[in-house]
């Protein structure tokens, strides 16, 4: 067995400072790529190459001069507030249901609520298309809207099931004995100890609605979303810069909603711990 | 007898003109239904000690089911998902079974010839092209999939093991990247590799090459290296949920016992930790062979994946039997192999132990 450090028994498992510096080195290599977007979006060429020349913002004001690039950004502000609100009241019925009561066959039901998380988004994206056109409708935000809907919905039934597990049964309980009515027991009970859960769910189900790509691009028809919208851009060497800007403010937008909804969430948590 | 007491209860039911015989379905079907009310009835009467107070009058039909759904837990589950079920059975259960018609239909022109047909996936089968794309698509998920399994481990162990202060904050930088955008994470890749782009620029302006390297962008390497980045923050969180729950005293005892740190590891956590191992490697393999986007943007024709075939079929060349074939199949194929990798991992691990 190898020598312990003398001046603290150290936790088992214990790793050393190799492993800190591959752990830095992981985070360089996740966030890293992801950075030339910015950058490269500020820079004055055409070309996306190095060496940098000069500080622009002329690609953000060309990207937001662009009329098109606006219908789309609305369009998929439209259908991520849709998408968010929608799959979030899915969601907490379906996450109340699993967590307050014994149902038969609830693993299978799980699992089938879960399972657009473990198809391919192709796959998913296809039949949709088979659907809607055995049903006949024609393409259309709508149909981006239902496709997002069934995507966005396991997501937030996770959210809200891990937020309803982790507080007291018996506070609802005592609401019923004390007299209340299941929906005021709801809105004056459930709903406020849910709702760090809710606002984390309706964060989360909007971002993975804004950034939807394939489903989109399979449902949208003559509507693009902003993704769609992107992807048409791409075969244009000159719309690149204007591209990079649009993808720089759309990841930095995700991430600050993204640790919104986390800090929202675990803030939710530890007041639990110390309130019950 | 029997014939009588069918025609009472349908006159007592609605006294219309309807003169039922013994064989008469709808009889049949109000008796059943009104003995197995009665019956639910009574016991929901009995569970709630209901009073009838409707001044002698019965209770009504929406007085009982509220009784009988009161009583039943499972009642009021079902009740609360039914809007969550019905919309997967609307978009997620009906779609795939359309699909699995579709894969034995015909496309003619721009409709669809609906006798039932397996010539779809002899052409499949039959056209060596489909198959080596299923298998390339097969071995470049599959080396995406160690990479970023290999990578993630260290990475999760360090967080669950090494992390006293503010693990908080590193969970949320490592599940940030899990949110936002792919597309646009895989694109920064194109603008990386890109026959002009950051690397070969780069390089060429430190003077270590003339020419830029051709051989970046466009290719198999370009996919697996795009995919890995890609799905990197995905690998983390399971495997670091099940690092998380082993129990410490676990490898104190072990210590105790006499086994050195790399022991320690390989006997107790790393099989503990195992769970965690294949949930991450299901969770990138299966999106990842099923992939479009990445392909598309950095594969070039030789890095080219199942997606893209399934793609073509759909939007270019419009066979979407033949498409609808290639998906199932993938789709078969792949969840045969996830069992099989999971069911051997199982084994080797029970050898260790």
């Amino acid at each position: 067995m190898s020598a312990k450090p003398a001046h603290a028994p150290a936790r088992m498992g214990d790793p050393g400072s190799g492993l800190k510096l591959f752990a830095i080195a992981y985070l360089i290599f996740i966030y890293g790529p992801v950075l030339f977007l910015p950058l490269f979006s500020f820079n004055d060429s055409i070309f996306v190459a190095f060496p940098l020349t000069s500080f622009t913002t002329k690609w953000y004001e060309q990207a937001f001069a662009d009329e098109k690039m606006i219908g789309a950004l609305i369009s998929s502000l439209q259908v991520g507030g849709i998408v968010a609100v929608t799959s979030t009241i899915l969601g907490m019925f379906g996450a109340k249901a699993v967590t307050r009561y014994q149902i038969p066959g609830q693993g299978l039901i799980t699992a089938t609520i879960m399972l657009p998380l473990f198809i391919p988004e192709i796959i998913l994206g296809i039949s949709l298309l088979i659907l809607i056109n055995s049903v006949g409708i024609s393409l259309s935000l709508i149909t981006v809207t239902i496709g997002h809907i069934m995507l966005c919905t396991p997501f937030a039934m996770a959210v809200l099931s891990s937020r309803l597990h982790g507080f007291d049964r018996s506070l609802e309980e005592a609401s019923m004995d004390l007299g209340e009515t299941p929906w005021m027991t709801f809105w004056r009970v459930t709903f406020p100890l849910a709702a760090p859960g809710i606002v984390s769910s309706l964060l989360l189900t909007f971002i993975v609605s804004f950034d939807e790509f394939l489903l989109s691009f399979f449902l949208a028809g003559q509507e693009p979303t902003l993704p769609v919208y992107i992807w048409s851009q791409l075969r244009f060497p000159n719309k690149l810069p204007s591209v990079l800007a649009l993808g720089a403010l759309i990841l930095i937008a995700s991430c600050v909603l993204v640790v919104v909804a986390e800090w929202v969430r675990q803030l939710g948590t530890s007041e639990q711990k110390v309130g019950v | 007898m029997i014939f009588w007491d069918f025609f009472g209860l349908c006159m007592a039911n609605g006294g219309n003109s309807h003169t039922g015989g013994v064989g008469c379905g709808r009889c049949q079907f109000l008796s059943r239904w009104r003995l197995a009310r009665n019956r639910v009835v009574v016991r929901a009467r009995k569970h709630l000690s209901v009073s009838s107070d409707h001044g002698g009058a019965s209770p009504g039909f929406f007085d009982r089911l509220r009784a009988f759904y009161l009583r039943s837990d499972a009642a009021k589950g079902y009740v609360l998902l039914s809007p969550v079920m019905l919309t997967m059975i609307a978009l997620l259960a009906a779609p795939l079974i359309l699909l699995v018609l579709y894969s034995f239909w015909t496309q003619v022109g721009l409709k669809v010839d609906t006798n039932w047909t397996g010539d779809r996936y002899r052409e499949l089968i039959e056209k060596q092209a489909y198959v080596d794309i299923f298998w390339r698509s097969i071995q470049m998920s599959g080396l995406v999939t160690l990479v970023t399994v290999g990578l993630a481990y260290p990475m999760a162990y360090f967080v669950a093991f090494g992390v006293k202060k503010n693990k908080f904050i590193w969970l949320i930088l490592l599940t940030i990247p899990f949110w936002t955008s792919y597309l646009l994470r895989a694109f920064s890749w194109k603008i990386i590799l890109g026959y002009n782009g950051v690397i070969n620029s780069g390089l060429i302006s430190l003077g270590a090459i003339q020419e830029p390297l051709s051989f970046l962008l466009y290719n198999q390497t370009a996919v697996v290296i795009t995919l890995a980045h890609a799905y990197a923050a995905f690998a983390i969180l399971p495997i670091y949920v099940s690092l998380e729950k082993i129990d410490r005293t676990l490898l104190e005892a072990a210590a105790d016992l006499g086994d050195g740190a790399w022991a320690r590891f390989w006997r107790v956590t790393f099989p503990l930790s195992l769970p965690g191992v294949i949930g991450a490697a299901v969770l990138i393999f299966v999106p990842t062979t099923g992939d479009y986007v990445t392909p598309a943007l950095v594969g070039g024709p030789t890095g080219q994946m199942i997606a893209n075939l399934i793609q073509i079929q759909f939007l270019k060349i419009g066979d979407w039997p033949l498409g609808s074939a290639l998906a199932i199949s993938a789709m078969a194929g792949v969840a045969i192999l996830v069992m099989l990798f999971a069911t051997a991992l199982q084994l080797a691990v029970r050898r260790i132990r």
